[in-house]
This record gives C-alpha cells, structure tokens and sequence, in this order.
C-alpha cells in the first residue's frame, strides 16, 4: 500500500475529532445561525425542505466529481452533460410517446446509459489520449452544450405529454415519511459512493493515483483503467442528478445546467477535498453543496444587499467559510 | 399613437411590395441576413422566422434569394459578415450581436453599397443603416406596469428581473414608472438570469420570505414557468396571477385557453426579423420609400388577439 494511504489513516485517530472532517459542517452550522438571524422564516420547516432540495442536483454530481478530483483529475463537462442528457431523456421519452412506469424506466435507464457513455468518452480520451483532463473536459463541454442546443433547436425540449409529467413528478416534489425524494437520492448515492471510495480496492487506488500517480504505478495500480472509471462514476452521477432534475420543470433548455461543473468542483473543495486530490471527503461534498445553496437561499430571504450586490457577498462569504475552515484546522 | 402609425406605414409598404411584386417578378436581388445562432429561446424563434419568411418570400418573388447565416459569436458574425459580402449581396438585414463589436463591420459592408438593415439593436453608428427595425424595451416594460395598475389596482407584488443589462434596466425602470402612484407595492425584486431554474429558485425563496403576494412580474416567459411551477409546489392561493413576456407558444396558448393564473402576455417577438425582411425586399419590388425607424411594439396579447401571436411550429 502507498504512503498516501497510511498518511489518511494516521491523520485520523480514533480518541479525537478529526476538524478537516468537521469544519464544512460547522461552516454550514455557522450559516445557518447567521439565516436565522437575518429571516427567522429562514428556519421553517418549508424553507429547509426547498434549499436541502434544491441543492440535490449539485450535490450528486460533486459526489461522482469528488472521485475524479481525488483521484487528481477534473472534469468541466458536467453542466453542458447534464443538459445534453436531459435533452435526450425528454426526447427519448417523447419518442415513446405512452405515460406508464414502464416508459419512464426505459428513460431512466437511457439516461444512465447516455450519462455513462458520455463519461467513458471522456476518461477514454484523458487515459489513451494522454491529453490534461482540462483541456479534454473543456472540450467535451463545448460538444455537449452544442448538441443540447442542436437538440432543441435553441429552443426548449419539454415533457410532452401530460399524464407522463405527473406520473415523473413526484421523483422531484414527492417525499418518503417526510423526507423529499431527491434528499433521499443524493443520501443514497453518497452513502453508496463512501462505500466504494473508503471500502474498496478501487477507492484506494482512486486516492493513491491522486495522492502519486508515480509511487501508484509502481505499486501495481492499474492507472488507466481507475482513472478511466472515475470519469464514468462521474457520468453516471450527472445522469442520476438528471432523473431528479427532469421532473422538476419537465424540461431541458440550451441554459440547462449552465455553471453546474464550477458549483460542483467548489462544493467538493468546501467539502475539504483537495482541488490536487490524493483525498476525497463524500460527505464533505455533500455539506458543500448545500452550503452553496444555503448562501443563495440567505440572499434572497435578507434584504443586506441591493440585487446588484448580491454576487460580491456570496463570493466572500464563500472565501470566508473557507478561512473559518483553514482556521479550525490549524488548531489541531 | 405614434408607433401604431408607424406599424400601418409599415404595413402599407409591404402590401405595395407584395401587389407590384407580381409585375417585377424577373428581377433577381440577393440579400443577406446574419443572426446570432440559437443559444436560448428568443435567438432561435428568430431563426425560424427568418427562415419562414424566406420560403415566403422567394415564392413570391421567383428572381429573389436569401440568404441566413447565424453565428455563435461576434467574431464569428463579422467573418460571415465578409462571407456574405463575396456573395454580392444588394442587401444585408443584421441583428448584431453587440453593438460596438459588429458597427465596423457592418460600416464595411455599407461602403460596397449595400443596403443595410438593421434589427433589435442599434449599431453606435446610426448614419450605417437605411432601415432599423426595432422592439421597444421600455414599451415592454410600460404596457406591463400598465396592466398591472389597471388590473390589480393594489397589492404586493415581487418582480423577478433578467440578466443584469441596458435590456432589462429599461424594462424594470419603465414598469415602476408605470405602476408609480397605484396601490401597487412592489415587495421585492431579484435577477434570475431569463432562466426556467433560477426563477424557480428565487421565487421558493420570495414564498418562504413574504406570506401574502398577490402578483408576480416575470417578465419573461421562461422565468414565468419556474414561478409557476415554485407556486404549484408550495400550494399557495394567495397569488392571483403571474405575467411573463416575449410571446412564447406554451404561454400564449395558456392565455389562448384562459388560464386565469396567465390571463396576458406582453410580446417582444423575435418575429421582427421578418418584418425587416419584408422591409427590405419592398425596397427592391416595391418602389415605395422604407427608409427610416420601425418601431415594433409590445402590444398586450390577450385572450382576444391571442391567435394572432401563436406559432405552434416555432421552437419559441
């Protein structure tokens, strides 16, 4: 085993709480104090519901982005592909035209497929074509954008018939014993992805490659194949983020999705993953990418700042969440 | 008063070039259009009816082609400016990109003789163009503040606003001049980007923040579809209606089918392009002066003249 392994282990003993770990939790704590604060509406029930909600979209994709910037890579394509993906799940399900549970299957399931296969592309061309991740990324970004946009002729692809809409509609306003669907989902797939990156062979190798790609190959780590993989996990949580997504407006426009890889990569970096990787932080993500949404929801709900404005305090009380951070872990 | 004027004129011209253009069918005229590529719902509406108007016309008038071009930049338009230009094109009819980017190149074309017209916005050089056709931003905003004062008379209402630009300003500012002085109280006022998710957003977060709101300005079809959609989900009965704007086919069919949270629309209609094609082939066929401003204004669509707005084909 590499040395980035037992460095994780070592950092993490049993008799103390780890900060790294704890820090984006107490930042959310902090904020969610300061919503209060500012809207005592900020802490009802329906409010908490909509932004927790909300953030499910981002949430499961920085879950597939947290494997690919652990691993040291990154991936900008994951917006134009969550749109692209959503075009084709609303075509495809057009296409069949009937509204049963079976139709709505078969457009997941093409969803998923689609979303992997898009992922594969990308890890393919970052493994056998030696090319940076960024440059690859940035250019399937452009491709997928463009074709969502060819799809729909500019104009927006919508669910077109009725009955199948309200059938798909609870997968983003349903909820189970009180809890929304979509919080149900990102929790699913988080638990599921911390299984596979801290419990599994492939998570080790994901974290060494990241850690050193060199001491990995010279410890047998099959590079390629990992790296590859980590690309389609996070194809495959895009086309998870989409089956949530699609119910909500039952629809997918050429601004779909638009940004979602920089709220992705930063919701994973709050979460205290290293943007050079040789960690990843799941759960951290998540707490990321809620906070994400909780600074916009607090926007909103105060009345601090002008409209104008209100881009200049997110973007500082992003950099300070970060400070508080980098501050608690100091004190170790 | 003014602008119903100039739409008649308007009018008239093209029905001069359509009734001459029988008798001049023999003459052959190109003419150029460059238009930004679809990249969102009111660029591609104006793509399908540049498109449709030139089948239109080049039926009607056998000796006459059209060409479009769209471009994803404004780079990319100047160069298709050029591209079009080695064509021999007698006419251009442009709708920039950007205004300071694309008046050098447009000027160019303007210097081999050509006959320039231009669409929705200006160019820093008026003297380039012979023909400009127009929407009108503040009218947009105007005719909707006017409902609002005559309909609702007096409640709370939130705004949600576009991307932050000239465009937008404009509107905001002229439907709070509309409003000023009714009982109208505007509770709050956010931009959500003319986007579907961001106005869903920020309109859960003006239902969390505010308990009774009786209307909602989205000035913009696809902002007006999140809030609707934010509205369903938090079962609030409070809001009485909800008006976007541009004339979008799945709005102006709700107000076709007299959906009474959608009662109207206001239009800013990517159709335009199609009037300034008809403009400028009337210069060639008709022998009528067209020359001059065209103001296209945002009219009220209602349940009334809904049909007249109504483009089930368009992408729009």
């Amino acid at each position: 085993m590499s040395e980035a392994i037992q460095e994780i282990k070592t950092a993490r003993p049993a008799w103390r709480p780890d900060m790294r770990a704890l820090s984006p939790f107490i930042a959310l704590f902090a904020l969610i104090v300061l919503g209060t604060l500012l809207n005592p509406d900020f802490l009802s029930l329906s409010n908490l519901t909509n932004v927790v909600t909300r953030s499910a979209f981002i949430a499961i994709i920085a879950v597939g982005a947290t494997f690919v910037i652990a691993s040291g890579g990154l991936d900008l394509s994951v917006g134009s592909m969550a749109a692209f993906v959503a075009g084709s799940m609303i075509l495809v399900l057009n296409g069949m035209g009937a509204a049963d549970g079976g139709t709505l299957a078969i457009g997941m399931l093409a969803a998923l497929a689609i979303s992997a296969v898009c992922g594969l592309a990308n890890g393919l061309i970052v493994t056998v074509g030696r090319i940076e991740p960024f440059i690859v990324t940035l250019g399937t970004m452009g491709i997928f954008r463009a074709l969502i946009i060819y799809l729909a002729a500019g104009g927006t692809l919508t669910l077109s018939n009725f009955q199948l809409r309200e059938l798909y509609r609870p997968a983003y306003f349903g909820a189970v014993f009180g809890i929304p669907v979509p919080v149900l989902a990102f929790l699913a797939v988080a638990a599921i992805a911390s299984v596979i990156l801290y419990k599994t062979p492939f998570g080790r190798h994901v974290v060494a490659i990241g850690s050193n790609r060199e001491v990995a190959r010279y410890s047998g780590v099959p590079i390629w194949r990992v790296t590859a993989l980590t690309y389609v996990i996070q194809g495959l949580c895009v086309g998870l983020a989409v089956l949530v997504y699609v119910p909500r407006l039952g629809s997918a426009t050429p601004t779909t999705g638009l940004l979602w890889e920089l709220q992705a990569i930063t919701a994973v970096v709050i979460g205290g993953t290293p943007l050079r990787g040789g960690q990843g932080r799941i759960w951290g993500t998540i707490i990321g990418a809620i906070i994400l949404e909780v600074v916009g929801n607090i926007m909103v709900l105060s009345n601090l700042v002008s409209e104008y404005l209100i881009g200049a305090v997110q973007g500082a009380i992003i950099i300070i969440a970060m400070l508080v951070q980098r501050s608690l872990q100091r004190e170790r | 008063m003014k602008l119903t004027v100039m739409r008649m004129a308007a009018a008239a011209v093209l029905m001069a070039g359509l009734a001459t253009g029988v008798a001049a069918q023999q003459k052959n005229v190109t003419i150029g259009v460059s238009i930004p590529a679809a990249d969102h719902g009111w660029t591609a509406g104006v793509i399908y009816h540049a498109e449709r108007t030139k089948a239109l016309l080049e039926k009607a008038y056998p000796g006459l082609k059209v060409l479009v071009k769209t471009s994803p930049s404004g780079a990319a338009q100047a160069n298709a400016l050029e591209d079009l230009t080695q064509q021999k094109i007698d006419a251009l009819v442009v709708l920039p990109f950007n205004s300071d980017e694309l008046t050098g190149p447009v000027g160019e074309v303007k210097k081999k003789g050509t006959f320039v017209t231009v669409v929705d916005r200006g160019l820093k050089d008026a003297s380039i163009q012979d023909v400009y056709v127009a929407g009108n931003n503040p009218e947009f905003g105007r005719v909707s503040g006017q409902y609002f004062k005559d309909n609702l008379k007096t409640g709370d209402i939130v705004v949600l606003r576009g991307i932050p630009t000239v465009i937008d300003s404009e509107r905001v500012d002229n439907f709070e001049k509309a409003i000023a002085g009714s009982g109208i109280k505007v509770l709050d006022k956010q931009f959500a980007n003319w986007s579907r998710d961001d106005a869903f957003k920020v309109m859960q977060d003006f239902l969390a923040k505010y308990k009774k709101i009786d209307a909602v300005w989205a000035a913009d079809d696809d902002m007006a579809i999140g809030v609707l959609e934010a509205i369903r989900q938090a079962k609030r009965d409070d809001i009485k209606m909800v008006i976007g704007g541009a004339g979008m086919k799945d709005m102006v069919k709700r107000v076709i089918d007299g959906d009474k949270m959608v009662p109207v629309n206001v239009l800013y209609p990517p159709a335009m392009i199609a009037t300034a094609i008809q403009v400028t082939v009337a210069h060639f066929y008709g022998g009528a002066p067209v020359r001059g401003t065209y103001l296209i204004s945002s009219p009220l669509i209602t349940q009334t003249n809904a049909k007249e707005y109504y483009f089930p084909d368009s992408p729009f």
